[in-house]
């Protein structure tokens, strides 16, 4: 934990963070309450990372923490201080689609959308610990994402897609 | 008669259409992937001030005192309003039931009903405040329990309201009882349904900016028009001086159909403070706001001959509709109203209560009032046929609905193709087999119907503007053409459907659509997203407009060319001629940007509006609709005869949905729908205290169905166009594959395990407790012997 932080008048403390989101370090003033989840969207205006229950239940703040996937409104930005956070703005930072994105569209896998980023980032870590996941793997991968539109159904099929395996598009 | 485009060569191959019918990329697709799409609560405006409401702790109590005092003084605070400072004007759906106030005057009706609201420099302030504002109440007796709100010593909870009744249905057609008496056979069940929710993934939020007396919201809504609409009247202002504006909606199922404390308080703070607000839930206050589906029980009787014809049917029905009457009046008609669609029978009785009860208001979620009374009625109707000795399914082709029929309530139908639907159904079941040779032990397979409105009938807010209209405005060059529309794209995809719609109608490219949408200021009048109406009706617009479009582009093709617009095809952005096919097409660009030189911008507008439709009773506008659509689903399921675990294991829908637009978003729709009823099925239940407190509001607790849940999904589609009230044919899909899950699933457990759970949702322990009885029956009946 950062051990460098300054008192407000109120005898808050402000700690300094220096985390590195989607490849730049970023150096910033936080609260000790501040969630990952508020820093990148409030302070850093990545709003890609959405809150959708702020409990963990929904899985919509979904990042990669150091590679782990994670709910970002679980974690303090002090915890995050000096991890490596991709967010779905980093996910392709060019202006081609990441595969797995690519393949959300392809199988119409993303309606609202408003679960879609996290859904992707959980279908990246997924696929970077198993690169060629079961249907019934990729269903366990994203259990924690909560998607109301989908019935997950073209979610599951664009992952197997990404993962390079046959997948019949209608 | 040859094909037309037969002599232009391969090219231009004959096609049935263009653009339409394809899986065409979502056009917010890209932005949604990618993070970059904003949703309301990513917007961020400068000087911008955040805002929460405080909500009543007590679910019935008078306020005594409200003193805000203490929270101004706190630093960041900005502003408190409590109900002094709004509007007293009353609003709801319906004028003779505009029955809640921006902020509560007297009396809180539910917890979590809204007392004041607070602006502030950050959100951690707003919650600091709304713990400093103290308000005395004066607790009431509450009434919690819909089926006793009606008694003599119940409170009551509005003073318009005798006996806690909201509303009140009695409709008549022929005369069942009479039926009855002569009827081969008459059974009466009674069934019950659970609160649900709709939660859409994204918290509701608003933000307005009231400047120079004129007031913008932003809003995560599903109908800019009726948020319009509503806003005006609360302030006072004009249509004209009101802006509501649709960023991306991250799911609404019904639950943002009507405006909140939200909307209202931050249009007030801003006023007030003369900077842009901007007001959220979290998860906990939108299970408070609620307007999710009513529970009810639902008393069902039906009289069949001994053939299995029904003869007639009489409901009585109760439903618990919360603290407000929100859209609850169409939910309780619906209720009632769309059950005749896909079973005709001649003698129909629907009598109807909704009460108030101290508890969120239930509103209108995906499939409107349906089903639940179609879970009740399909249910019923399985064991009417277990009483005949009937198969299931011969019961219900004994009494299908057909085309061309006027149903006993009023409703016309054109097309109808629910007999093949469930042929379909038997086929890819293999029902025949699987009835005739049995499945399994604690293996069980079950069907229903299901059937919805394209659109409802009649406007939301009482006017007689068309229901959907828009403008294609083609750019200078022709390289691009954008679609306004006050449309709401809510997730299901109508920008994509209405820009795939558009290009077909102008001979257009899809890939070269832009829309503007749901925006009151920039687009034409479309009442936005509910009752499943924008593909049919802003299709119409759409097609109108486009077709416009094309004929500008023809003419000025037939004077570029020298021939006769007549003689000219315009399809795929190429304009060429039927006479003389060697003759070099001319682009839809060079055609479009001529035209801009000539005569100024090439634009087309379009206009919808249903004709008159239903009978003449009252309450005969609801459920009606220029067309309906038809399903057929079955579900096999898997009951663990220890635990009472129900496993869904495979589902199958066909459905009659006329033509599709974008077989990718259909799909999608279809499996949502099913995924929600499943949901519903069997996790889902809101649940309240003694004291009407939430137990359950996060989604740990309310179990919506995960990706490990989701079953084996096989969705069928019947191939018929032939609606002639929809363009193209076009019929609706999203709310009709959600009207019969719940049955069918009801009747695979029933034909699995053996046993009745005749409330919703099927708990693996009403299952385990219904086998439990069971056992002990046998038993004590062996002992018997």
């Amino acid at each position: 934990m950062s051990e460098k932080f300054l008192l407000d008048d109120n005898g808050i403390k402000r700690f300094l963070v220096t985390i590195n989101v989607n490849g730049i370090d970023y150096t910033k003033m936080v609260k000790a309450n501040t969630l990952l989840a508020s820093f990148l969207r409030d302070d850093l205006d990545l709003t890609g990372t959405k809150r959708g229950c702020e409990l963990g239940d929904c899985g919509s703040c979904t990042v990669l923490v150091d590679g782990k996937p994670m709910n970002s409104c679980l974690i303090l930005a002090l915890e995050a201080d000096h991890k490596k956070i991709v967010t779905i703005e980093g996910v392709s930072t060019t202006d081609d689609l990441d595969i797995v994105q690519e393949k959300f569209l392809e199988f119409g896998a993303i309606q609202c959308g408003y679960c879609s980023p996290g859904m992707i980032m959980s279908a990246k870590a997924l696929l970077m610990r198993n690169p060629h996941p079961t249907y019934e793997e990729i269903a366990d991968g994203i259990a924690g994402n909560l998607c109301r539109c989908s019935g997950y159904i073209n979610i599951i099929r664009a992952i197997l897609s990404a993962s390079g395996q046959e997948v019949e598009n209608y | 008669m040859a094909d037309e485009r037969e002599n232009v060569g391969k090219i231009y191959a004959p096609r049935p259409y263009n653009v339409i019918g394809k899986s065409k990329p979502r056009i917010d697709g890209r932005e949604k992937a990618t993070g970059a799409g904003k949703y309301c609560g990513d917007l961020k405006m400068p000087n911008m001030l955040y805002g929460k409401l405080l909500q009543s702790p007590y679910a019935h109590a008078k306020i005594l005192s409200i003193d805000t005092s203490e929270a101004l003084k706190i630093p960041g605070v900005i502003d408190v309003i409590t109900a002094k400072d709004v509007p007293d004007l009353k609003y709801g759906i319906s004028p003779a039931r505009w029955d809640e106030n921006i902020l509560c005057i007297e009396k809180v009706l539910f917890v979590g009903d809204k007392v004041a609201a607070v602006a502030c420099l950050d959100e951690e302030t707003c919650y600091k405040a709304l713990q400093a504002i103290k308000v005395e109440y004066e607790p009431l007796k509450p009434v919690l329990d819909y089926r006793t709100a009606m008694d003599e010593d119940m409170p009551q909870i509005h003073a318009e309201y005798e006996r806690n009744i909201n509303t009140e249905i009695h409709q008549k057609f022929g005369d069942p009882d009479e039926v009855f008496k002569n009827a081969y056979h008459v059974r009466t069940d009674t069934f019950v349904g659970q609160r649900t929710y709709q939660s859409p993934i994204e918290p509701h939020s608003a933000i307005s900016y009231w400047k120079e007396g004129k007031l913008t919201v932003w809003s995560s809504t599903q109908t800019v028009h009726y948020f319009q609409t509503y806003i005006a009247r609360q302030f006072g202002l004009k249509l004209g001086d009101v802006r509501v504006i649709r960023p991306l909606i991250g799911g609404a199922f019904g639950g943002k159909l009507e405006p909140t404390g939200l909307e209202f308080c931050s249009a007030i703070l801003s006023r007030r403070t003369g900077r842009p607000v901007k007001m959220f839930y979290d998860r906990h206050e939108m299970f408070a706001h609620n307007r999710g589906r009513h529970q009810g029980t639902y008393e069902i009787t039906t009289g069949v001959d001994e053939t299995g014809k029904i003869l007639g049917v009489r409901c009585n029905f109760l439903l618990d509709g919360g603290a407000y009457t929100s859209l609850g009046i169409a939910t309780a008609y619906y209720s009632g109203g769309l059950l005749t669609l896909t079973y005709d029978f001649e003698n129909y009785e629907f009598n109807l209560r909704r009460m108030y009860t101290n508890l969120p208001a239930c509103g209108a979620q995906r499939g409107h009032g349906a089903p639940q009374p179609k879970y009740a009625f399909e249910s019923h109707l399985n064991n009417v046929a277990e009483d005949l000795g009937m198969d299931p399914i011969e019961l219900r082709k004994r009494n299908t609905r057909k085309a061309d029929t006027i149903t006993i309530n009023g409703f016309g139908i054109q097309s109808c193709h629910l007999d093949e639907c469930i042929d379909k159904i038997v086929e890819v079941t293999d029902w025949e087999k699987k009835r005739k040779e049995g499945m399994p032990k604690n293996i069980g397979l079950g069907m229903a119907t299901g059937s919805f409105v394209s659109g409802a009938g009649y406007p939301i807010v009482r006017s007689d503007y068309p229901h959907s209209s828009c403008m294609i405005r083609v750019n200078e060059d022709g390289t691009s053409a954008t679609l306004y529309s006050m449309s709401v794209d809510i997730g299901q995809g109508s920008d994509t459907a209405y820009c795939q719609m558009a290009a077909e109608a102008m001979g257009y490219r899809y890939e070269n659509m832009k829309i503007v949408a749901g925006d009151t200021e920039t687009t034409p009048l479309d009442f936005g997203a509910y009752s499943s109406r924008q593909t049919l009706m802003g299709g119409w617009a759409c097609k109108r407009a486009g077709e416009e479009i094309k004929s500008k582009i023809l003419e000025t093709a037939g004077f570029m060319l020298n021939l006769p617009p007549e003689d000219l095809i315009c399809e795929d952005a190429k304009i060429w001629s039927r006479s003389r096919p060697k003759v070099e097409p001319l682009t839809f660009e060079e055609v479009a940007k001529k035209y801009f030189i000539i005569k100024g911008p090439l634009v087309g507008t379009g206009v919808y509006s249903p004709p008159r439709l239903g009978g003449y009773y009252k309450g005969a506008a609801v459920a009606t609709s220029p067309a309906y659509s038809f399903c057929a689903q079955a579900a096999e399921v898997a009951v663990d005869e220890e635990t009472g675990q129900v496993d869904i294991l495979h589902a199958w829908d066909v459905h009659d949905a006329g033509q599709i637009i974008n077989p990718n978003l259909m799909k999608g729709q279809v499996h949502g729908a099913f995924a929600m009823g499943f949901s519903e099925s069997v996790y889902e239940q809101v649940l309240f205290d003694e004291n009407g407190k939430l137990i359950n509001p996060d989604l740990t607790n309310y179990r919506l169905i995960t990706a490990k849940d989701m079953c084996k999904f096989d969705n069928y589609l019947i191939d018929a166009t032939d609606e002639v009230a929809g363009p193209w044919g076009v019929k609706e899909v999203g709310e009709g594959a959600n009207n019969p899950t719940m049955g069918a699933i009801r009747n695979a457990i029933m034909d699995a395990a053996g046993v009745s759970v005749s409330s919703l949702p099927i708990t693996a322990e009403k299952v385990w407790r219904a086998l439990k009885e069971k056992k002990a029956a046998e038993k004590a009946a062996a002992g018997k012997d």
